[in-house]
């Protein structure tokens, strides 16, 4: 059957309909989100859609990555091929592209022709990647295969169609043939070579099948593509280029009024962006593979959230836009479409999956968000928590110890109290720092460098409160927004501008959380803070000890992914023992995290493997006498582990006593 | 039924100090907090009220900002809140306290609903005397059963409790007809944690407040004048001298059975 305009309009209106119908279905749900600004500059909207939409820069950062940036370009090229195939399928010999300028011509079909064999050879690629290592075990899905059949037959009908047109026309136009195939393989050299092999009496009969091959193959994707995980093709540009300017390392205010609801039950409680990440996920689990949690064997699964929001808003759509409560509930054991409570309390924050999608999908915030409403809500929580939750809210420390304790720590130092008139630098110590026997000696030994280094610094002594990281990560926004306030307040009383911190929670929280509450901060972390008065030569390492032998550095979540402060502590740490550490396999941005962020600290871990115990055993692959952190629960996570591990013999070290090791023994 | 809950601000002891001269809790800038076993007895108030429906009034004798604590009930749940307050209660010993919180029980009473059940923590942190309860009872004439730690069975019908009793070593079951007067420990239950729109709910309720003209007490038999306990001296007793047993790190399982070995001794092993 000849490619006939009369049958092949009705099936392109019938599928554009479909494709119209199942973009306007979704784009229509993710209308019902929350509203949300995702403001900032354009140049910097569109310079990270380029960056990382079109140059696919995080979709690079992983080896299998390079064939999906071939699969992405080739069908940014073939958009043109088949534009031509479309308006030709209605006007016939019409709209060629053949009929374009030669100095257009040529090099355009040059790059249709190897795009298409490009992405054939992808498409087989991923085939058998995903039958032999799938990106994890759940991804050899029937879907997965039938879109890369249907990219493949895409492919191998364009060619064909190309390679039968050469052929016929070679027996048209009486030419030689040999010098005619030899021009025509420069410029379609697949096509050109494919043309050679086809029996020249049957080109019309293979170019018709071909055709229509071609035709129903790219009709079913555009009916396909809205109405599956394919439709990120639609969405992951946009979703780029309206990712967060900032990095998601703090979590939205909320507004506490009678009648108000918190965090998000149900599923139009996120925001359209929220919505539209779910549309963005094409499930290449890269997020799942550096989740802690799911790692260690928790019911928590980041792409399985996403995967959840998305089904429970497909499922109850209907239901919300009447106006209607909807019938699937999100958070409970219903399977696919619902997150449980388990996976929630699961996630450590740790950033990591933020870190890893390609197309900046926010899977951490929307769990804090369902948080939010079990805390707030519902007052729905491991039992753990209660204590901690009542021991921030009487007296501003996780352990509930008597806030007159909170300057022990000092002991025989003089420590002097921070005054805004004469007093350069804050000292916020923190509660590990002031009440964890372990993490005490940490702020002395900062406490001694600082004094050394001739820093002018002070502490807040009893007037000093817990920051409320925690309970802001595990959604207990209420009480977190007095405990900020309270602090603001007393950081302004008395006229804190510069603050360092020994802990990466407070550090992020002051920096990053206090802003909301129009507090702008200097706040450094000691790491970057002994950095610098090594740097400018005010801490000066003669010669080191060596007593701490060999060096592994551990990045803490809150200072390294959530950020960006990844030289400092190494730079600390070389300094002080004249060798950079080493670093374990997954390190920077990639590390895995001690187990304790997001409030974990406070919590029971009775599920799977301990986070801490595959942190600690990949540290001691490196064989280090000595393992450095910079974070108070990182220290605790690494001490208790090693223990389990029985390995005591191996140090664990914050990064100030590392430096005080070398300085002040 | 209305179940009765009584509760009282008590400083954070962990931050008190006794001011060596007059013998008093020095209470400037401490925090307040409800005396955590009634805290227990409000959530045993609560769990009842979600089983039947009946309705919890939660009640406190002390100055106007033990307000405070009673918005803390309101938050949780409670249906009534009513302060016990006028210059006349202040000074009370245990004595005095009993008598107008019993009075307000039987003006609940009268005025309100039926008493079936009164819940008091087994004592409060900073009194410790753990007579107040069961002097409520006395003077209502209402059973009491102290130190709760478990409700085996209650029928408001059939009027009657069945409770278990945790003491020294063993628990005693015991039973009694309603109404009745609880004091209880924490083993009894978890507390739960209140709602954020429970919370600002409570910041604005008004607690109702029940002064002398309201209860209609005599002067003579309340406060100060009511109370016939006088108090010589408070001070924090000495600590006697502990020993380090063994070497924990070296030896867990030999420090461990002398540890126990020396407890035994003293028979301070439940067994």
């Amino acid at each position: 059957m000849t490619p006939n305009p009369a049958v092949f309009a009705p099936l392109l209106l019938a599928a554009l309909a479909v494709f119209a119908w199942g973009c306007w279905k979704r784009l229509s749900l993710i209308t019902l989100g929350q509203p949300e600004e995702r403001g900032g500059s354009l140049v910097a909207h569109c310079g990270g859609m380029l960056k990382y939409a079109f140059a696919q820069k995080r979709v690079l950062a992983k080896p299998f990555g390079i064939n999906h940036f071939i699969i992405f370009w080739s069908f940014l090229i073939l958009t043109v091929a088949n534009s031509e195939f479309i308006l030709n399928g209605l006007l016939p010999h019409v709209i060629k592209l053949n009929k374009l300028p030669f100095m257009l011509y040529i090099p355009l079909a040059f790059l249709i022709d190897v795009a298409s064999l490009l992405a054939l050879v992808a498409v087989v690629v991923a085939s058998v990647r995903r039958l032999a290592a799938p990106p994890y075990p759940e991804a050899r899905t029937p879907e997965a295969f039938f879109i890369l059949g249907l990219i493949g037959s895409l492919m191998v009908a364009s060619l064909t169609i190309a390679a039968s047109e050469l052929a016929s026309s070679l027996a048209v136009s009486g030419v030689d043939p040999v010098s005619f195939l030899a021009a025509a393989r420069k410029v379609m050299p697949v096509a050109g070579r494919l043309a050679a092999l086809l029996p020249p009496l049957q080109l019309e009969v293979i170019h018709d099948v071909a055709w229509w091959v071609h035709a129903l193959a790219l009709l079913a994707f555009i009916c396909y593509l809205p109405n599956s995980k394919h439709m990120h093709i639609l969405t992951a540009i946009p979703n780029c280029f309206l990712r967060r300017l900032e990095k998601p390392n703090s979590q939205p205010r909320e507004t506490f009024a009678i009648g108000n609801s918190y965090g998000v039950e149900q599923v139009d409680g996120y925001s359209w962006k929220d919505l539209l990440d779910t549309f963005s996920c094409t499930e290449c689990g890269r997020c799942q593979n550096v989740c802690p949690a799911h790692l260690t064997g928790k019911p928590l699964n980041p792409r399985g959230v996403i995967h959840d929001i998305k089904v429970n808003l497909l499922e109850n759509g209907a239901d919300i836009k009447k106006g209607k409560p909807s019938h699937k509930a999100l958070i409970g054991e219903e399977g696919e479409g619902a997150i449980s409570e388990e996976a929630i309390w699961s996630c450590t924050t740790c950033g990591a999956c933020l870190e890893a999608c390609p197309v900046f999908i926010e899977q951490m915030p929307k769990i804090v968000q369902l948080r939010r409403h079990l805390v707030e809500n519902e007052a729905r929580f491991p039992e753990e928590l209660l204590n901690l939750f009542e021991n921030m809210e009487g007296r501003s420390n996780p352990w509930g110890i008597a806030p007159s304790e909170r300057t022990k720590w000092c002991g025989q130092l003089d420590v002097k109290p921070f005054d805004g008139a004469t007093t350069e630098y804050l000292l916020y110590v923190g509660c590990a720092g002031s009440f964890d026997s372990r993490n005490k000696h940490v702020s002395v030994a900062l406490a001694q460098l600082l004094d050394k280094a001739g820093v002018s610094w002070g502490i807040l002594g009893k007037e000093e409160k817990c920051c409320g990281d925690s309970v802001r990560r595990l959604g207990n926004e209420f009480v977190f927004e007095r405990m900020a306030k309270e602090n603001v307040a007393t950081f302004m009383e008395r006229g804190v501008r510069k603050v360092i911190t020994q802990c990466p929670h407070c550090f992020s929280t002051l920096k990053n959380d206090y802003r909301q509450f129009g507090l702008e901060l200097e706040v450094i972390h000691h790491s970057e803070f002994l950095r610098n008065l090594v740097r400018d030569g005010r801490l000066a390492v003669d010669k080191t000890t060596g007593e701490l032998g060999s060096t592994v550095f551990h990045d803490s979540c809150y200072l390294g992914r959530h950020n960006d402060v990844y030289d400092a502590p190494r730079a600390v740490i070389e300094a002080a023992t004249g060798a950079a550490p080493s670093e374990m396999e997954r390190n920077r941005g990639a590390a895995f995290c001690c187990g304790a962020g997001g409030g974990r600290m406070w919590m029971e871990e009775h599920v799977g493997e301990r986070i801490n115990l595959t942190r600690v055993n990949e540290a001691l692959e490196q064989k280090p006498d000595t393992i450095c952190v910079a974070c108070p629960y990182c220290m605790t996570m690494f001490e208790d582990g090693l223990k389990d591990v029985k390995a005591e013999n191996i140090k664990v070290r914050d990064v100030a006593e590392v430096m005080a090791e070398a300085l002040l023994r | 039924m209305l179940i009765v809950v009584c509760i009282k601000q008590v400083p954070d002891t962990t931050q008190v100090q006794i001011d060596p001269v007059t013998n008093t809790l020095v209470r400037d800038g401490i925090p307040f907090i409800v005396n955590p076993y009634d805290t227990h007895a409000l959530e045993e108030a609560l769990r009842l009220k979600d089983r039947f429906g009946c309705r919890v009034a939660a009640i406190s004798m002390g100055p106007p900002n033990a307000e405070a604590t009673l918005k803390k009930a309101l938050a949780l749940g409670v249906d009534h809140a009513i302060l016990l307050s006028d210059r006349v209660f202040g000074g009370a010993d245990t004595l005095a306290t009993s008598k107008v919180l019993a009075a307000a029980i039987g003006k609940l009473n009268r005025d309100v609903e039926e008493v079936g059940l009164v819940l008091c923590g087994k004592q409060t942190i900073d009194g410790d005397t753990a007579q107040v309860g069961p002097g409520i009872a006395s003077r209502l004439n209402y059973r009491q059963l102290t130190l709760v730690d478990k409700i085996v069975n209650i029928d408001f019908a059939a009027k009657n409790i069945r409770v278990s009793r945790k003491l020294e070593g063993r628990h005693e079951i015991v039973q009694a007809p309603l109404p009745a007067m609880l004091t209880v420990v924490r083993e009894l239950n978890r507390p739960r944690y209140p709602k954020v729109a429970m919370r600002l709910a409570a910041a604005e309720a008004v607690v109702e407040v029940w002064n002398n003209k309201v209860l209609q007490l005599e002067e003579q038999s309340i406060g100060l004048k009511g109370s016939p306990t006088w108090v010589s001296k408070i001070f924090s007793p000495e600590r006697v001298k502990g020993e380090i047993i063994g070497d924990g790190y070296a030896d867990p399982a030999g420090t461990a059975a002398l540890l126990i070995e020396k407890l035994m001794a003293k028979d301070m092993l439940p067994l």
